[in-house]
C-alpha cells in the first residue's frame, strides 16, 4: 500500500470538522450557547490539527519532492456519457502553505469570537455559520478541481451573506449582505463562464491535468479563442480573474467590502483577512501558471497586464480613500482593498512568489488588525467612529500593542514585521519588471503607512475624546489571547522569507531555515522556483523611505499634537473638497447607483408595469374577462332559453292549460261532473260496441 | 210469461229516469231520489237477469237484499250530508254548494 495514503485520507477530512460542527449546532444544538461554542471551536480545532499535520509532514519532505510526487487523491463524482466529473482532494506547497495560515487565522478568530458575541442572541448561529464558512475555505483549499473550488468559493459567498447580514435588524446590515452578494455574484458568473470555457477546451478541470501540463498550456495558449487576439488560455484567465475581482473586492466590484464591515468583526476578519477575499487572490496565485502562459514571447499576456493594471489601481485609489475614512473598520477594510491589490498587481508583473508570500503576511496582519479593531469596539462598548477614541493606549495595553504590530506590518516597518519582507518583495520585482507599477505600489505604500500611523493615533493615543473611549476596559483573555498569537506571527513570519542576500539577515536567515524557505518552497509549486532577484539597494531604500515617511507623516499629523475633543481632522482644511470627495469614496456608490442600480431598478419596474402587468396579466385578464363573457352568455342562453324557453316554458305552458281548463271544468258542480262521468262512460261503452262488442 | 226484454227495458227507463233526476234537480234531496231511482233500475235488472238465468238459486234475491240495505246507509249518510250542508249554508241548492271547486 501506498505509504502515503494516511496523508491523503488526514487530508480529505480537514474541510469536514466544521461542517459537522455547524449540522449539530444547526440541528441539534442550537439552544445550548457553550455546548455550541465548544463544538466549532473543537471541531475547528480538530481541522487545524490535521492542516498543521499535513503541513509540517510535507515541509519535512520539501517543496521539490511534494511537487514531484504531490498529496492528490480523487473520485468520480458526477459520472456523465463517457466523462466523469472527479473531485478530489490535491495538496502542493501553495496549497500546504495556505492551509497553515488558513487553519491558524480561522481558528484565532473562532476562540475570539467567544468573547466578541458574547451575550448576542444568536450567539449558536453564529458559530454554525462560521463553522460553515471555515468548511468553504478549508474546502477550496485542497480541492483538486475548479468545479470543486467553484463549490466551496460559492460556500463561502453564501456565507459572507449570511454573516454580514447576521444583524439583520439593521436595515444598513441586511441591505450590505445584499450588495456584497450581488457584486461578487457579478464576477462569480463571469468566472464560471470562464471554468465552463475551460471545460468545453480541455475536457478537465483538474489542476493537476492543467497546470502542471506543459502540453495542454502550450494548446491552450496557441488556439485562438471565439474573441479575435485571444488566446484561449488568456480568454479563460481575464474570465477567471473576474472572478478574483468580485471576491477580492478589486476596483471596480470592491464596493461591497466597505458595506461589508456592518456584520460583527470576527466576520469582518473571517471575511477580511483569513478566508473569502484571500480566496480570490489564492484562485489566481493557483491558476498562475494558466494566466501566464505565453510569457516568455511577451512582456506579459492579457491576464497578466489585466492584473497589473486593475491591481495597481485599486492599491492607490483604495488607499486614497482610506486616508479620509473615521469608521476604525472601514479604514481596514480600505486598506484590505489595497493590500489585495498588491498581490494581484504583483501576479501581474510575475512576481508569484511574493503574491503569494504578501497573501500568507497580510492573512496574520489583517486578522490581527480587525480583531484588535474589534477589542477596541468591545472594549468602548460599541463606538466605531475613531474620531470618538483616543487615549486607548493605557486602558487597554494588549490590545494596543498587538494592535500597533498589526499596524507595523501593515505599513511595512523595516526589519521587525513580516509585512516588510513581503511587500518589499513585491516592490523588489516591481523595480526590476515595471517601474510605472513601482511608483504606484511605492506611493501607495506611503500612503498606507500614513494612515496606518492616523488611525494608531487617533485610536490609542493623546486624550479620549468620548464617554466611552474615557471608560474603555482592557478585554477578556479569549479576546486579547488570539491578538497576542497573530501579532506573533505578524512580527516574525516575514523571517522565512528574507532574500538570501539581504545584508545581515539574509545570514542569519540562512542558518535558520537554510536561506529564503518560503521561495523555495512555494516557488516549487511551479516545478522549479524561479531565480530569485539579485538584491537590489535601491527599491528596499525607497521602500523603506516611504514607509518611515508614511508613519512620520501620519505622527507629525496626528500623533505629535493628539487631536482634542470636537476638533476637526486637520486633512480636512488642507485637502478641501479633495477630502469630501475621498471620504465619499470617490461618489462610486452613488456612480453606480446612478448608473446601474436605478437603471436596472427602472428597467425592473417598467417590466413590471409593462410586460407583468400588462402584457402577461393583460392576456390573463384578457382570458379571465373572455371566460366571463362566455359565462354571462351561457347565463343568459340558460336563463332565457333553456330555463325560459324550455324548462320554464314547458311548465308554464301545462300550468296555463291547466289553469284553463280548470276554469272551464272544475266548477265545484257535481251535476257538471256527473255530466261528464256519464257522457265518458258512453262514449267508452259504445266504443266498446262498436269494436269489440257482441258480434254474436 | 212476460219476456226478459220487458224487464230490461222498465230497468233501463228507471235508470234513465234517476239519471235525469240527478243531472237536471237542483234540489239536493231530489238528487238523492234520482240514486234511489237508478238503484232500483239496477237492482230490477239483476233480479230479472237471475229469474231468466239461474232460477234455481237464491243468489238474485241474496244480492237485492244486499244492496237495499246499502242502499238504505247510503242514503241514511246524504241525506245526514245535506243535512250538515243545509245547517251551515242554510240551503240545499246544489248550484250554491260548490265547496269542491278549488
Amino acid at each position: 500500500m501506498d505509504p502515503r495514503q494516511p496523508l491523503e485520507l488526514l487530508t480529505v477530512l480537514i474541510p469536514l470538522p466544521p461542517f459537522l460542527a455547524f449540522a449539530l449546532i444547526v440541528l441539534f444544538f442550537n439552544r445550548w450557547k457553550r455546548l455550541s461554542h465548544s463544538i466549532a471551536i473543537g471541531a475547528m480545532g480538530i481541522s487545524f490539527l490535521m492542516a498543521q499535520f499535513v503541513f509540517w509532514t510535507v515541509v519535512g519532505r520539501g517543496g521539490e519532492t511534494l511537487y514531484e510526487h504531490p498529496i492528490a487523491v480523487s473520485i468520480p463524482w458526477l459520472p456523465s456519457a463517457d466523462v466523469a466529473l472527479e473531485m478530489g482532494i490535491f495538496v502542493d506547497p501553495l496549497t500546504a502553505i495556505t492551509l497553515f495560515f488558513v487553519s491558524i487565522t480561522c481558528l484565532a478568530i473562532f476562540i475570539y469570537s467567544v468573547g466578541y458575541m458574547h451575550g448576542d442572541p444568536r450567539y449558536s448561529r453564529f458559530f454554525a455559520y462560521i463553522s460553515l464558512f471555515a468548511t468553504g475555505m478549508l474546502g477550496l483549499t485542497v480541492s483538486d478541481n475548479l468545479l470543486v473550488l467553484f463549490i466551496f468559493w460559492e460556500i463561502m459567498g453564501l456565507c459572507s451573506y449570511l454573516l454580514i447580514g447576521f444583524w439583520f435588524e439593521k436595515p444598513s446590515a441586511y441591505r450590505a449582505a445584499i450588495k456584497a452578494f450581488l457584486t461578487t455574484r457579478i464576477g462569480d458568473v463571469i468566472m464560471l463562464i470562464g471554468i465552463a470555457y475551460l471545460y468545453a477546451q480541455t475536457g478537465t478541470l483538474s489542476f493537476d491535468a492543467i497546470l502542471r501540463n506543459e502540453e495542454v498550456l502550450h494548446e491552450l495558449a496557441i488556439t485562438p479563442s471565439v474573441i479575435p487576439t485571444l488566446s484561449v488560455a488568456a480568454a479563460v484567465g481575464l474570465l477567471i480573474f473576474a472572478g478574483t475581482v468580485g471576491k477580492s473586492a478589486q476596483f471596480p466590484l470592491h464596493v461591497w467590502l466597505p458595506d461589508a464591515m456592518e456584520g460583527p468583526t470576527p466576520v469582518s476578519a473571517m471575511i477580511h483577512a483569513a478566508t473569502m477575499v484571500s480566496a480570490g487572490v489564492y484562485l489566481v496565485v493557483r491558476m498562475f501558471p494558466l494566466l501566464s502562459v505565453g510569457l516568455e514571447h511577451a512582456a506579459g499576456t492579457p491576464p497578466m497586464e489585466a492584473m497589473a493594471v486593475i491591481g495597481t489601481f485599486s492599491a492607490v485609489f483604495a488607499a486614497t480613500i482610506a486616508v479620509a475614512q473615521n469608521d476604525i473598520k472601514r479604514v481596514l477594510a480600505y486598506s484590505t482593498i489595497s493590500q489585495l491589490a498588491y498581490m494581484v498587481a504583483a501576479l501581474g508583473i510575475g512576481a508569484y512568489i511574493a503574491a503569494a508570500f504578501h497573501l500568507v503576511t497580510h492573512a496574520f496582519f489583517k486578522a490581527l488588525l480587525f480583531l484588535g479593531s474589534g477589542s477596541v469596539i468591545i472594549g468602548t462598548h460599541h463606538e466605531q467612529d475613531m474620531m470618538n477614541l483616543g487615549g486607548l493606549r493605557k486602558r487597554m495595553p494588549v490590545t494596543f500593542w498587538t494592535f500597533l504590530a498589526g499596524g507595523l506590518a501593515l505599513a511595512g516597518f523595516p526589519i521587525i514585521t513580516a509585512g516588510f519582507w513581503s511587500k518589499d518583495e513585491i516592490l523588489a520585482h516591481a523595480w526590476a519588471h515595471n517601474p510605472t507599477v513601482f511608483w504606484a505600489l511605492a506611493a501607495g505604500a506611503l500612503l498606507t503607512a500614513f494612515y496606518t500611523m492616523r488611525q494608531i493615533c487617533l485610536t490609542f493615543l493623546g486624550r479620549p475624546r468620548s464617554h466611552h473611549a474615557e471608560h474603555a476596559h482592557e478585554t477578556g483573555w479569549v479576546m486579547t489571547g488570539p491578538l497576542v498569537v497573530l501579532a506573533l506571527f505578524a512580527v516574525f513570519f516575514g523571517l522565512v522569507g528574507v532574500p538570501e542576500d539581504f545584508p545581515v539577515l539574509g545570514e542569519v536567515t540562512r542558518a535558520l531555515f537554510h536561506g529564503n524557505w518560503f521561495h523555495h518552497f512555494v516557488g516549487a509549486t511551479l516545478g522549479e522556483a524561479p531565480e530569485a532577484l539579485p538584491f537590489n539597494p535601491v527599491p528596499v531604500a525607497l521602500s523603506v523611505g516611504a514607509a518611515l515617511l508614511g508613519l512620520l507623516g501620519g505622527w507629525l499629523v496626528y500623533g505629535w499634537r493628539p487631536l482634542a475633543e470636537g476638533q476637526p481632522d486637520p486633512l480636512l482644511r488642507w485637502l478641501g473638497p479633495v477630502h469630501t470627495v475621498l471620504r465619499n469614496k470617490y461618489y462610486i456608490d452613488e456612480f453606480y447607483g446612478l448608473a446601474l442600480i436605478r437603471p436596472a431598478l427602472w428597467l425592473a419596474k417598467e417590466a413590471y408595469e409593462g410586460i407583468d402587468r400588462g402584457l402577461i396579466d393583460g392576456i390573463l385578464h384578457g382570458f379571465a374577462r373572455l371566460g366571463e363573457l362566455w359565462g354571462i352568455l351561457n347565463r343568459w342562453i340558460h336563463r332565457y332559453v333553456i330555463d325560459g324557453g324550455m324548462v320554464d316554458g314547458s311548465a308554464k305552458l301545462v300550468g296555463l292549460v291547466g289553469r284553463e281548463f280548470r276554469q272551464a271544468l272544475q266548477t265545484g258542480q257535481v251535476q257538471h261532473y256527473l255530466v261528464s262521468v256519464l257522457f265518458f262512460l258512453c262514449t267508452f261503452a259504445l266504443l266498446y260496441l262498436l269494436y269489440l262488442g257482441v258480434t254474436p | 210469461m212476460i219476456p226478459l226484454s220487458w224487464y230490461l227495458i222498465l230497468a233501463a227507463a228507471l235508470f234513465c229516469i234517476g239519471t235525469y233526476g240527478v243531472l237536471a234537480r237542483r234540489n239536493a234531496i231530489a238528487i238523492l231520489m234520482g240514486v234511489e231511482l237508478m238503484l232500483n233500475g239496477v237492482i230490477l235488472n239483476l233480479l230479472a237477469f237471475w229469474r231468466y238465468g239461474e232460477p234455481t238459486t237464491a243468489v238474485g234475491q241474496a244480492f237485492a237484499a244486499f244492496i237495499y240495505a246499502v242502499a238504505a246507509a247510503e242514503v241514511a249518510v246524504g241525506l245526514a250530508l245535506i243535512v250538515v250542508i243545509y245547517r251551515s249554508r242554510r240551503t240545499t241548492d246544489i248550484d250554491q254548494i260548490n265547496l269542491l271547486k278549488w
